[in-house]
């Protein structure tokens, strides 16, 4: 991993997906390491996105790291024009990484080969983000004692979800089973489940919720969002058919737990949160210790 | 009867032959191929009547060989052409046109939102499969399939 771009989460091997995961669980137990005391971390949002931003920037800042960059486009030179190339090789000149987020499907990919020091994708349009996904594996990991054999729940837009399907990627290394649950037009792209078929994997659907989240491990909702729907009438009649309430969670299994990227609306009613089963805030300080783990990795300082 | 279809357009002495283009991929491939830039003598024949194909065209071209990668592009608008490598009248070699495995700026990626769309970044691609043709783009990702294959 050392001097290596992360852009997708394709780039990582399963053992890559293990080493950040058990890098973030040191981490976690000692969080106050001043490894990134003489670096410097670029952090480009071409896009705004404060969530992630102030996760790589909390993250940055437990390890003693100083910060440069922009956090939206429009107070920069980009507003003037200028091409992404030019931004990167001005920009790697100053730091030792870049951290970028870029509305651009793709654009980190090209700024990984014009940059001479390592990229990580923080998000590039609807393609991938890989630091979501590596706390994702790393907050399963956690939950679950074991990535392997779980039964996974994937709710809402599995049509255009990025990160439910960099999740399917990167899980389907260990030998889950998945059961989607998402209203006909927001189904897993076949893509996907050809994917799956090729490693001899199980999966089912379903257009709602039923018995089949008793014998879940993971649940990991998204956002159904009316603007994927061009009949606003065909949102309104599946809209609430994709919410989950804790008085559903009654039969549920003991280690079930309940994930969602965030930032959330109302597909998780907020009687859930108090569930112990409930796990997306935690899940968002996974994130910081994840991302420690990934940058400390790529600078091989770990 | 093979002899008298042949003169449809004229014999060439030395030279490639590219039969079997669909009709409506003839243009597609001479410019894919660049042959507006060369100076060797070229004839060109379409909406030929095929035994196989209902129509088709075919390119002579005299005194040259291309190189094999380059018309190993043209697989991606004429997926059955057949070139025939002619030495003093006769046919002394026959290849099936084969696409390779990476494709680089040949073709526009099919997403608008993709950076080689937005920017000047050329095309990359992996063949992931050959027939019908899917091309997933290094950068962004996205599948380009067969019926949305435009080309630069
Ligand atoms: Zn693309």
């Amino acid at each position: 991993m050392k001097n290596k771009s992360l852009i997708s989460i394709n780039d990582y091997s399963k053992e890559d997906y293990l080493e950040i995961i058990e890098l973030a669980d040191e981490f976690e137990k000692n969080p106050n390491q001043r490894l990134l005391e003489d670096k410097v971390i670029a952090s480009l949002f071409f896009e705004p996105s404060t969530r992630t931003r102030l996760s790589f920037e909390s993250a940055i800042s437990r390890l003693g790291g100083k910060i440069i960059g922009f956090t939206d486009a429009g107070t920069s030179s980009v507003k003037k024009g200028e091409s992404l190339k030019d931004t990167i090789l001005t920009v790697e000149k100053y730091s030792d990484l870049i951290i970028m987020r870029h509305p651009v499907e793709g654009s980190s990919r090209y700024a990984s080969e014009v940059s001479k020091v390592p990229v990580i994708n923080a998000g590039d349009g609807a393609n991938q983000h890989p630091t979501q996904c590596l706390l994702d594996l790393y907050s399963i990991k956690k939950t679950q004692e074991t990535l392997e054999n779980l039964n996974i729940i994937l709710v809402g837009d599995l049509k255009y979800g990025r990160t439910v399907h960099s999740l399917l990627q990167a899980m389907s290394n260990f030998n889950p089973t998945f059961t989607f649950i998402s209203p006909k037009l927001l189904q897993m792209p076949k893509e996907y489940k050809l994917m799956l078929e090729s490693k001899g994997l199980k999966y089912e659907e379903y257009t709602e919720f039923n018995d089949c989240i008793n014998k879940a491990d993971i649940i990991y909702v998204t956002r159904v969002q009316r603007e994927r729907f061009s009949d606003p009438m065909e949102y309104e009649k599946v809209k609430n058919s994709y919410i989950l309430k804790n008085s559903m969670l009654s039969d549920t299994k003991e280690n079930l737990r309940i994930l969602h990227p965030l930032p959330r609306v109302n597909e998780i009613s907020e009687d859930v949160d108090s569930n112990e089963k409930a796990y997306y805030f935690t899940q968002a300080l996974n994130g910081v210790y994840a991302r420690m783990a990934i940058m400390t990795k790529i600078l091989g300082l770990k | 009867m093979k002899e008298r279809k042949e003169k449809r357009v004229s014999a060439i002495k030395n030279g490639t032959v590219i039969d079997h283009i669909p009709s409506n991929s003839m243009f597609k491939v001479i410019s894919m191929l660049n042959l507006d830039q060369i100076e060797y003598p070229i004839t060109f024949g379409t909406n030929l009547k095929s035994n196989k194909d209902g129509t088709k065209g075919i390119i002579k071209i005299s005194d040259i060989h291309l190189d094999s990668d380059d018309l190993n592009k043209i697989a991606l608008v004429a997926p059955k052409a057949v070139l025939n490598v002619i030495k003093d009248y006769e046919v002394t070699e026959k290849q099936v046109v084969d696409l390779p495995d990476k494709i680089s700026g040949i073709v526009k990626c099919v997403n608008p939102k993709c950076i080689t769309n937005v920017e000047n970044v050329k095309t990359k691609f992996n063949v992931v499969s050959k027939k019908p043709v899917h091309l997933h783009c290094h950068y962004c990702e996205k599948i380009t399939t067969q019926d949305l294959i435009q080309t630069l």
